[in-house]
C-alpha cells in the first residue's frame, strides 16, 4: 500500500510523544513499515510541537511535508489552524478545542483568532471536541492526549484489541487503567 | 525480532551489540538518549561527563585501557572535545572508539547550525552517516570493526532526523569481547614531538588505506534506475530524495569521509543529470568538483540553510507540489517559554526590572532573552557567560556595577569553572549568577556533578558550588531563593556595589522534578483586578488577559505564586500564606 501520514501537533509538554509511541506500536504489530519522527529539545519547552507518524509497505522520508497529511491530530485549537496546510485534499482534522494562548497573545503582540474550528471547517473535513472534561472524567487532565487517540483510532480499521495491546505497551503499569478508560471514551465519540 | 528504535536508541542497541564496555558523554540534543540508552543495558559501563572534552579522554582512556569505548556529543559538543579528538587520530586505539557527532540542521535546539564533516576531514578520520534506525545500529557496529582495523577513531555523524526519528531495526546478540591485552607502547601513545612527527606519517599512510576501502565499501551503494537522472546524497537526504524520486538513479554514501572518488566518477559518467543533494555544507559536491567529477547542481540549487526535506526537493528539481488549504488569517508564533513555576522566572523578572547588562549562557534560562522579560544581552556557546562577563567589565569599569554573568549548575561544572578562576585570578570585580535547579534541564533532565546522584541513579558526593567558589578564592557568595523577588533583588544591588568578585547561587529545583510538588493553581479575583498587567511582565504561559482582567489557566498553573508577589491589589487567591 502507500504511505499514510498522520501527523500530531500540540503544545510542548502535552504528551505528543506518548500519543504517537502508541500509534507506533499499534502500527508495526500490523506489519507496516513505520517511521515516527518527533522533537526534542528547546521546542518542548511550551513551543509548536509536531510528531510526524509514516506507514505502509516501505517508508522514506520521516518527515511530512504541505498538503501530504492523511490525518492531522492536534491537542490545541490554535496548532490546528497553524498546521492545517499540512493537509493533504480529502485528508481528515481531529482537533482538541481548548485554547492555550501562546507568549505573543499573552503580551498582547498578537491576538488569538476566533471561530477557528468554523473557518476551518470551510477548508476541509474537521471533528472537533473539547478533550479536557473526557481526559478529567477518565480521572486526569494530562490524559487528554490519550483521548484524542481513541478519536483517531476510529479512523483506522484495525481491530480493537490491536489498540488495547497497544495501550499496554506504552503506558507505565499504574497509569494503565486511568489511559485505557481515556482511550474509550475518546473512541466512543 | 522487528523492533521500532529511535536512531539514538538504534545505536545504543549497537554498541552493547558490539561488545562496548565503556560510554562516556555530555547531554546535548540531539544526541542525549544514545548515552541514556546505553546506561539500560547493565553489560556496559555509562556516565555521563562534566563536558565533551572530558568525555573524549575517558573514552580514549578505556580504549587504551583495551576496552570498545565511545562518546556521544551534539555538534558544538565537538568544539569541546575537538583537542582530545585531533592527537588521537595519531595515536590511534588500542580496542575501538566510536565518537557519534550529531548535527542539528535548521537549528531546534542548538546555537549554530555547523557542519561536522568539516572535523573528519580537519582530524582525517573516518566518518560514517547512517540514514535510517536500522544504519544507526549496522553502522555502529561497523564502524568498531574499521576502527580497530585501521587502528582510528571513527566518526558517526548523525543528524537531528536520523537521531530523533524512529524506525523498524532488527535486533541480535552482544558479542561478548575480553579486554584487550595492553602493552605500553610510548611511541604510539605519548604525543610528544619526536614521536608525534612519525604517527603523522601514519596518519596520512591510513588516509590512504581507507581512500582505497571507501572505493569498495558496502558502506557506500549505487542504486542504479533510470540514467537520465542521478543523484549522490546521504543520511536523511537519501531518503528525501528516494521520497521524491523512487526510479531515479541513487549515489548513497554511507561513508561520508573519506569520500571515493573513482566510484564516484564512474557513477556521473553513468547518469545524463548528476545532482548532489547534502545538507548543510556543499561537502561531497566540493570534492566531486576538486577531482573533476561533473555535477550539474549542488549547493546552487539546495542552498546552506536549514534541514531539507522532500517539498525542498520537489521545489528545487521544479516539480508540482501536492494542493493544500491555508489558514487565511495570521498564526501566532508559539515560541518555547519557561514553564509554569519555572525557578529561573523569578530571577529574570528582576534582572529585566533593574535592566542590567546580562552575558548569558546554555541552558532553558537562555530563554530569558525572550519576550516579555528581554533580559539577556548574549548568548555564544557553553560557559561564555562567565568570560565574557569578565572581558566586557574590564574594559568598560564602568559597567561592573550592572553587568552580571548568568550560567547553570551543569553549564558551570561543564566549563565555568575555569572563566571563575581567571575572574579571581586576573582581578575582576565581575557578579556572576549560578542557577542551580538540581539538574541539567533543557536536554531533559540529566544528572550532574552537582545533583549527588550517577546516570544510574546511584548516590555519588555532590559537589557544592559554594564550596567550591569559596576554594578557589571568592570570598563574597551567597544563596539566594529565585521565588523571593526581593531577597534576589538585596543580592544583586549588594554584591554589584561590591569592589571584588561575587557569586550569587541562585538555587531552587526545577519545577518538572518528579519530588517537586506543584501547588493547588491560584485565581484571580476579578473584583480585585484592575487591569495593571504587573502580572504579565513575568512571561507566565498560565495567566492570560482578556476583557481588561488578568486570568489563570488552571490546568497549567502550578502555584507558584510569582504573580501575586507582582500584584499590589491582592487579585491572586488561593495560594497558602
Amino acid at each position: 500500500m502507500n504511505t499514510t501520514s498522520i501527523m500530531i501537533v500540540g503544545v510542548g509538554g502535552q504528551g505528543t510523544l506518548l500519543a504517537s509511541r502508541l500509534l507506533g506500536s499499534a502500527l508495526i504489530s500490523q506489519g507496516y513499515d513505520v517511521k515516527v519522527s518527533e522533537v526534542h529539545g528547546m521546542s518542548q519547552r511550551g513551543g509548536s510541537v509536531v510528531t510526524y507518524v509514516r506507514y505502509g509497505d516501505k517508508v522514506a522520508s520521516p518527515v511530512i511535508d504541505k498538503g501530504e497529511a492523511d490525518y492531522i491530530l492536534s491537542f490545541e485549537l490554535l496548532e490546528a489552524a497553524r498546521w492545517i496546510g499540512y493537509l493533504k485534499k480529502g485528508g481528515l482534522l481531529i482537533t482538541n478545542t481548548h485554547q492555550t494562548p501562546p507568549m505573543p497573545v499573552i503580551t498582547g503582540a498578537a491576538v488569538y483568532p476566533e471561530n477557528i474550528v468554523e473557518k476551518l471547517a470551510q477548508k476541509a473535513k474537521v471533528v472537533a471536541l473539547d478533550a479536557l472534561p473526557l481526559a478529567e472524567q477518565a480521572g486526569s487532565a494530562k490524559a487528554v492526549n490519550v483521548v484524542l487517540m481513541g478519536v483517531l483510532s476510529k479512523q483506522m480499521h484495525f481491530d480493537k484489541t490491536v489498540w488495547d495491546k497497544a495501550i499496554e505497551e506504552t503506558v507505565p503499569a499504574r497509569f494503565l487503567e486511568l489511559n485505557q478508560r481515556a482511550f474509550e471514551l475518546g473512541r466512543a465519540l | 525480532m522487528k523492533k521500532l528504535l529511535l536512531g539514538n536508541a538504534a545505536i545504543a542497541r549497537g554498541l552493547y551489540e558490539a561488545g562496548v564496555r565503556f560510554v562516556s558523554s555530555y547531554p546535548g540534543t540531539p544526541s542525549t538518549e544514545i548515552t541514556e540508552e546505553a546506561a539500560e543495558y547493565d553489560a556496559l559501563y555509562a556516565e555521563w561527563a562534566p563536558n565533551e572534552k572530558v568525555a573524549m579522554e575517558s573514552a580514549i582512556g578505556a580504549s587504551l585501557a583495551g576496552a570498545r569505548s565511545f562518546c556521544a556529543m551534539k555538534h558544538v559538543g565537538m568544539n569541546v572535545a575537538a583537542d582530545p579528538l585531533f592527537t588521537a587520530s595519531y595515536t590511534g586505539v588500542n580496542a575501538g572508539l566510536v565518537v557519534t557527532v550529531a548535527d542539528d540542521p535548521g537549528m531546534h535546539s542548538s546555537q549554530n547550525e555547523q557542519d561536522s564533516r568539516h572535523y573528519a576531514i580537519a582530524a582525517k578520520l573516518p566518518m560514517l552517516e547512517p540514514s535510517d534506525s536500522t544504519e544507526c545500529l549496522e553502522f555502529t557496529k561497523i564502524a568498531y570493526a574499521l576502527s580497530e582495523e585501521f587502528d582510528t577513531p571513527v566518526l558517526l555523524r548523525t543528524c537531528t532526523r536520523v537521531a530523533h526519528s524512529q524506525s523498524l531495526v532488527e535486533l541480535s546478540d552482544r558479542q561478548e569481547l575480553p579486554l584487550k591485552e595492553y602493552e605500553r607502547n610510548p611511541q604510539k601513545y605519548v604525543a610528544a614531538p619526536a614521536n608525534a612527527i612519525r604517527r603523522h606519517a601514519a596518519v596520512e599512510e591510513r588516509c590512504r588505506k581507507l581512500e582505497q576501502y571507501a572505493e569498495t565499501t558496502s558502506l557506500n551503494r549505487v542504486e542504479l534506475g533510470e540514467t537520465s537522472l542521478g543523484f549522490v546524497t546521504s543520511g536523511t537526504a537519501y531518503q528525501y530524495v528516494r521520497e521524491v524520486f523512487p526510479n531515479a538513479s541513487v549515489f548513497k554514501l554511507g561513508l561520508v569521509n573519506p569520500l571515493p572518488t573513482e566510484a564516484l566518477r564512474r557513477f556521473a559518467e553513468q547518469v545524463d543529470r548528476l545532482i548532489v543533494i547534502e545538507e548543510l555544507d556543499g561537502v561531497i559536491e566540493r570534492h566531486m568538483r576538486a577531482n573533476g567529477i561533473r555535477v550539474d547542481g549542488g549547493k546552487d540549487l539546495t542552498g546552506y540553510l536549514y534541514e531539507l526535506s522532500q517539498s525542498k526537493l520537489r521545489a528545487i528539481m521544479g516539480l508540482e507540489q501536492p494542493e493544500s488549504v491555508a489558514f487565511d488569517e495570521p498564526v501566532p508564533g508559539r515560541p518555547p517559554v519557561m514553564c509554569p513555576g519555572c525557578p529561573h522566572r523569578g530571577l529574570f523578572t528582576v534582572l529585566s526590572k533593574l535592566k542590567l547588562t546580562v552575558l548569558g549562557d546554555i541552558g532553558c534560562y537562555t530563554l530569558g532573552s525572550a519576550a516579555p522579560l528581554f533580559a539577556i544581552d548574549s548568548v555564544v556557546c557553553m560557559g561564555a557567560s562567565i568570560g565574557m562577563a569578565h572581558g566586557f567589565t574590564k574594559v568598560r569599569p564602568e559597567a561592573a556595577k550592572r553587568t552580571v554573568g548568568v550560567i547553570g549548575d551543569s553549564t558551570f561544572m561543564h566549563s565555568g569553572m575555569t572563566g571563575l578562576v581567571n575572574m579571581v585570578y586576573n582581578k575582576s570585580v565581575s557578579t556572576v549568577l549560578v542557577l542551580d535547579n538540581a539538574i541539567t534541564g533543557m536536554t531533559g533532565h540529566q544528572q550532574n556533578p552537582t545533583t549527588g546522584l550517577t546516570l544510574q541513579q546511584e548516590p555519588t558526593y555532590a559537589i557544592r558550588i559554594e564550596d567550591f567558589c569559596q576554594s578557589i578564592g571568592i570570598r563574597r557568595v551567597r544563596v539566594v531563593d529565585p521565588q523571593d523577588m526581593q531577597a534576589v533583588e538585596q543580592a544583586l544591588r549588594e554584591e554589584l556595589a561590591a569592589e571584588e568578585p561575587s557569586v550569587i547561587i541562585v538555587r531552587r529545583p526545577c519545577m518538572l522534578l518528579k519530588y517537586v510538588k506543584p501547588n493547588p493553581p491560584l485565581r484571580v479575583n476579578a473584583e480585585k483586578c484592575v487591569g495593571c498587567k504587573s502580572c504579565m511582565k513575568i512571561g507566565c504561559p498560565a495567566i492570560s488577559f482578556s476583557n481588561k482582567k488578568s486570568s489563570i489557566d488552571a490546568t497549567i498553573c502550578v502555584g507558584c505564586g510569582l504573580c501575586a508577589q507582582m500584584c499590589k491589589f491582592d487579585a491572586f487567591e488561593g495560594k497558602e500564606a
